[in-house]
């Protein structure tokens, strides 16, 4: 395998943790929520997606149509129920709670779907790729890179563009005086998270397609998307998107080394990004 | 009649500290009142009760007669009380015409948009693309009234407009009321300037220590009855 | 600074109820030491269990209840620490005891450079940071091939056999090996529990515990009036990392068979911890011991519902945190105001002053 070769596929590999990222990085920026939970919502809703694929035989992509909205009113509900009961200047009880959630859905699924690694079949795609010189490039890769730059670019212009990105900012800013100017700050954050498991459903799609997954795969997923977003730096989805190339690169690289140490040089690679620039390559907030 | 809004016996508690002790006011349609005090009277707890920061027993506050105590700021909002907050409370991290464009979130139509408020305030205009917090002092004051204009308000509350501005600009300020007030809004402000207030009142409430003192037209306000609501005593000045 | 205090009033921290705890706890502590000779060797495993999962918590509750450094990483040190108790005696032919003490103070060398990485984290992000480095801690010592890699390896039969104490035991009362080394272990786990208790009570009743009680409640202002809250919440962190490698190292000493992915198991000696902690009651000395109790119950009654039981514990400790964040205890406490390890200051005589202002410091 050549370098150039390795590190395309880091590439690759980058925009499906930019997509395991980018929810978690946008609930964050919005009401400084960290969800440890998210993870686990992916896997949920990659076996949602396995549910309706290899029993009512749908195409994986029209299935993350049909997933999309209700992962969206799971999160608006999981806010309006749990979350905003727990947003306050303590970080405790959020932390906790998204705790209690993240064991709560992974022996729930562990329940429903048994211990056992399963894989959305995406048919021929699965195999498709093209050639470019040395280096091969397979589709769904491609596509879930393609589809993180989508999300970003489409968070962005929601988030800068719309009503609902201004009240999003306002609410982040000053959720009280947001309120005085007719917003909620609570149904803005269930928005928020409504949107972020949008998000997720998509991360979910790449997930479940590119390799095997089971109930307990979520803490790891959590892990990249939390590392994506501090590689990247705080606030700046675009810093998110090159925080999980880096971290992709870097895991290929390790692994093309060794392929014990794919996962390793990924934290190692976290870890010098934080000894160096402790604030993320890209910062963009102030906190 | 029923007031347009109304406080009647209204409380206000931080945790175990009273802060009003049975407040009545009374805002009729198309007027602008005002109410003085010194500071810490509880001018801006009647401010924050009202427009809904502060819960409240739902039937101490009516709009139109109905019971708003125990709404939500938004809800409030919605029923047509805008509130200009002490401090301007701008949003860093949006531009001017984004400010302005969050004041109207709440959808009520009216007279007031960018367009108008831009006439009112025609520096915000040349300044729209900035963040707000980049404005000097006074204009992120008319950002905040702007911004709460927005809303298409039936009452304007105004919170220490003037506090922390020099008086040109205070007065820069004060000159765009009477087309606030043209536009049909009634206009409730705190001050703390009892001259500004007198100038632009067409009633006066005063408050000390958490109760209205004294309350009537301009006019008929002696400065000597005043200072004893103000203050709790007359104050013999030295002639 | 010192503050003048009329004779008359008396600052108190010690309440009727806690001399008599005082002197029930060494009644029960007595008791615990009688064990072994009193009940069945598997009940002294269960003891082990409940005291060894006790100082995780007590450690775990320092941390995040007391500091506010949230932690979901605390498997590090109880991994690390077994490992360490491993490699000595592996390797370098030590007694198990002993490497069970040079455990406990390599796993604070360990922390220094974790708390260099994981302190540059804010808060929630802290919490991801810890479990990050537990990670790359077990993916480390899965590589470590003398230590039998990823599928582990066990203690050789006659270190534990010859573990100092063990003849002793035998020559006195007349105990099989494996009976008497579980005995050593458990008192082991009793004075540690015994130990870190005290040690924690002590902490917060000293001028550094009202500091951590500034801290928690206010960082700036505590700062302000000179409290030192960064180098508070290390040499937390680091005691902490102390008391959970030691207890990590004593929990594989009875095990006796380790590998990577039980020792820094998240669910083992993160989850259940703080389970144990929130329903107990976050913040209180007493919360953790109650929360073990009703956890080992729990775990009895429930251990043929594999992950029923983990999904029921994890809905308990979310409708805790949202209906009584100060748990079970804190919930019992604040009604009848009983507290057995008071740590907070009541002023005695004079006017009565709302109890436990100092606690807002």
């Amino acid at each position: 395998m050549s370098l150039i070769d390795t590190i395309v596929q880091g590439v690759l590999l980058g925009g499906l943790y930019a997509l395991f990222a980018a929810g978690l990085s946008l609930v964050f920026g919005i009401m400084r929520l960290v969800n440890l939970a998210h993870g686990d919502l992916i896997v949920l809703a990659a076996f949602l997606l396995l549910v309706l694929v290899s029993t009512l035989g749908l195409n994986p992509f029209l299935a993350a149509l049909l997933v999309a909205p209700v992962m969206f009113a799971l999160g608006y509900a999981l806010q309006e129920v749990l979350f905003n009961r727990t947003l306050g200047k303590d970080v405790l009880p959020p932390l906790l709670v998204t705790f209690g959630l993240s064991i709560v859905i992974q022996n729930g699924l562990l329940e429903g779907f048994s211990a056992d690694s399963r894989r959305i079949s995406t048919g021929a795609l699965e195999t498709a790729s093209m050639a470019a010189g040395p280096v091969t490039i397979g589709l769904m890769p491609l596509l879930a890179l393609l589809s993180a730059v989508a999300v970003i670019v489409g968070l962005n212009l929601l988030i800068y563009r719309t009503a609902l990105g201004r009240a999003f900012r306002a609410t982040s800013d000053d959720a009280v005086t947001a309120g005085l100017m007719g917003i909620h700050p609570r149904k803005i954050f269930a928005m928020a998270t409504g949107l972020a498991m949008v998000v997720v459903t998509i991360a979910a799609l790449y997930l479940g397609t590119r390799a095997n997954f089971d109930p307990t795969a979520g803490p790891a997923r959590l892990i990249y998307a939390f590392e994506a977003v501090i590689i990247g730096g705080l606030g700046s989805l675009w810093g998110t998107l090159a925080g999980g190339i880096i971290l992709g690169v870097a895991q290929t690289l390790g692994a093309a080394i060794n392929p014990e140490w794919q996962i390793l040089s990924g934290h190692l690679a976290f870890l010098a990004v934080l000894l160096v620039k402790p604030r993320g390559l890209f910062p963009r907030a102030v906190d | 009649m029923t007031a347009l809004l109304e406080t009647r016996g209204l409380t206000a508690f931080y945790g175990d500290f009273q802060a009003l002790f049975g407040v009545d006011i009374r805002v009729e349609a198309s007027e602008t009142i005002a109410i003085i005090g010194a500071n810490g009277a509880g001018k801006t707890t009647l401010m924050r009760a009202i427009s809904g920061v502060l819960k409240s027993a739902a039937d101490t506050i009516t709009c139109r007669g109905e019971a708003i105590g125990a709404l939500t700021a938004p809800d409030i909002l919605s029923r047509g009380v805008a509130m200009v907050p002490e401090g301007r409370r701008l949003f860093p991290s949006l531009t001017v015409e984004e400010n302005l464009l969050v004041g109207a979130y709440g959808k009520r139509r009216g007279v007031w948009t960018l367009d108008s408020v831009y006439t009112l305030f025609p520096i915000l205009k040349e300044r729209r693309n900035n963040p707000a917090t980049a404005l000097s002092g006074g204009q992120q004051q008319m950002v905040a009234i702007g911004r709460a204009l927005m809303a298409n308000p039936d009452v304007l509350l105004c919170d220490e407009i003037s506090l922390g501005l020099a008086p040109v600009v205070v007065r820069d300020i004060y000159a765009a009321f009477p087309r606030i007030r043209a536009s049909g809004a009634s206009i409730v402000i705190v001050e703390q300037d009892i001259g500004q207030a007198l100038k632009v009142a067409s009633r006066v409430y005063c408050m000390m220590e958490g109760r209205i003192t004294l309350s009537g037209r301009p006019d008929e306000l002696s400065r000597e009855n005043i200072h004893t609501a103000y203050f709790g005593a007359v104050r013999h000045e030295p002639h | 600074m010192t503050i003048a205090i009329p004779s008359a009033l008396k600052v108190e921290t010690r309440t009727k109820v806690s001399s008599i705890s005082l002197f029930v706890a060494f009644a029960v502590l007595a008791l615990g030491l009688a064990a072994p000779f009193l009940v069945s060797r598997g009940a002294v495993q269960d003891l082990f269990f409940i005291l060894t999962m006790l100082v995780l918590a007590q450690s775990w509750n320092l941390l995040a209840g007391y500091a506010g450094l949230i932690s979901v990483g605390q498997q590090v040190f109880v991994g690390f620490g077994a490992y360490a108790m491993f490699g000595a005696v592996i390797l370098l032919g030590v007694d198990p005891l002993l490497a069970i003490l040079i455990a406990g103070l390599l796993s604070v060398l360990l922390a220094i450079p974790t708390a260099f990485f994981t302190f540059r984290l804010y808060g929630p992000y802290f919490a991801i940071g810890t479990w990050v480095v537990a990670e790359v801690v077990r993916l480390l010592f899965a590589q470590w091939k003398a230590l039998g890699g990823g599928t582990g390896t066990s203690l050789p039969r006659e270190a534990v056999r010859d573990m100092v104490g063990v003849s002793l035991l035998r020559d006195l009362f007349g105990m099989k090996p494996a009976q008497a080394s579980d005995a050593i272990t458990y008192w082991l786990a009793l004075m540690l529990a015994a130990a870190t208790i005290g040690f924690i009570y002590r902490l917060l009743r000293s001028k550094q515990g009202l500091g951590l009680a500034a801290v928690r409640d206010n960082e700036q202002a505590a700062r302000a009036v000179g409290v030192d809250a960064r180098r508070m919440k290390a040499l937390v962190y680091l005691a902490t990392a102390f008391l959970t490698g030691l207890a990590g190292a004593l929990i594989y000493a009875q095990k006796a068979r380790i590998s990577p992915d039980a020792a820094f198991s998240v669910t083992d000696w993160t989850a259940y911890v703080i389970f144990i902690v929130v329903i107990g009651g976050i913040g209180t000395v007493e919360g953790p011991i109650l929360g073990v109790i009703l956890f080992f119950l729990l775990q009895n009654f429930m251990a043929d519902y594999g992950s029923w039981y983990l999904l029921m514990l994890g809905l308990a400790g979310i409708l805790v945190m949202l209906f009584a964040p100060r748990g079970l205890w804190g919930a019992f406490s604040d009604r009848t105001g009983i507290q057995l390890f008071p740590v907070r200051r009541t002023l005695i005589g004079g006017p009565s002053i709302h109890q436990g202002g100092s606690s807002h410091g």
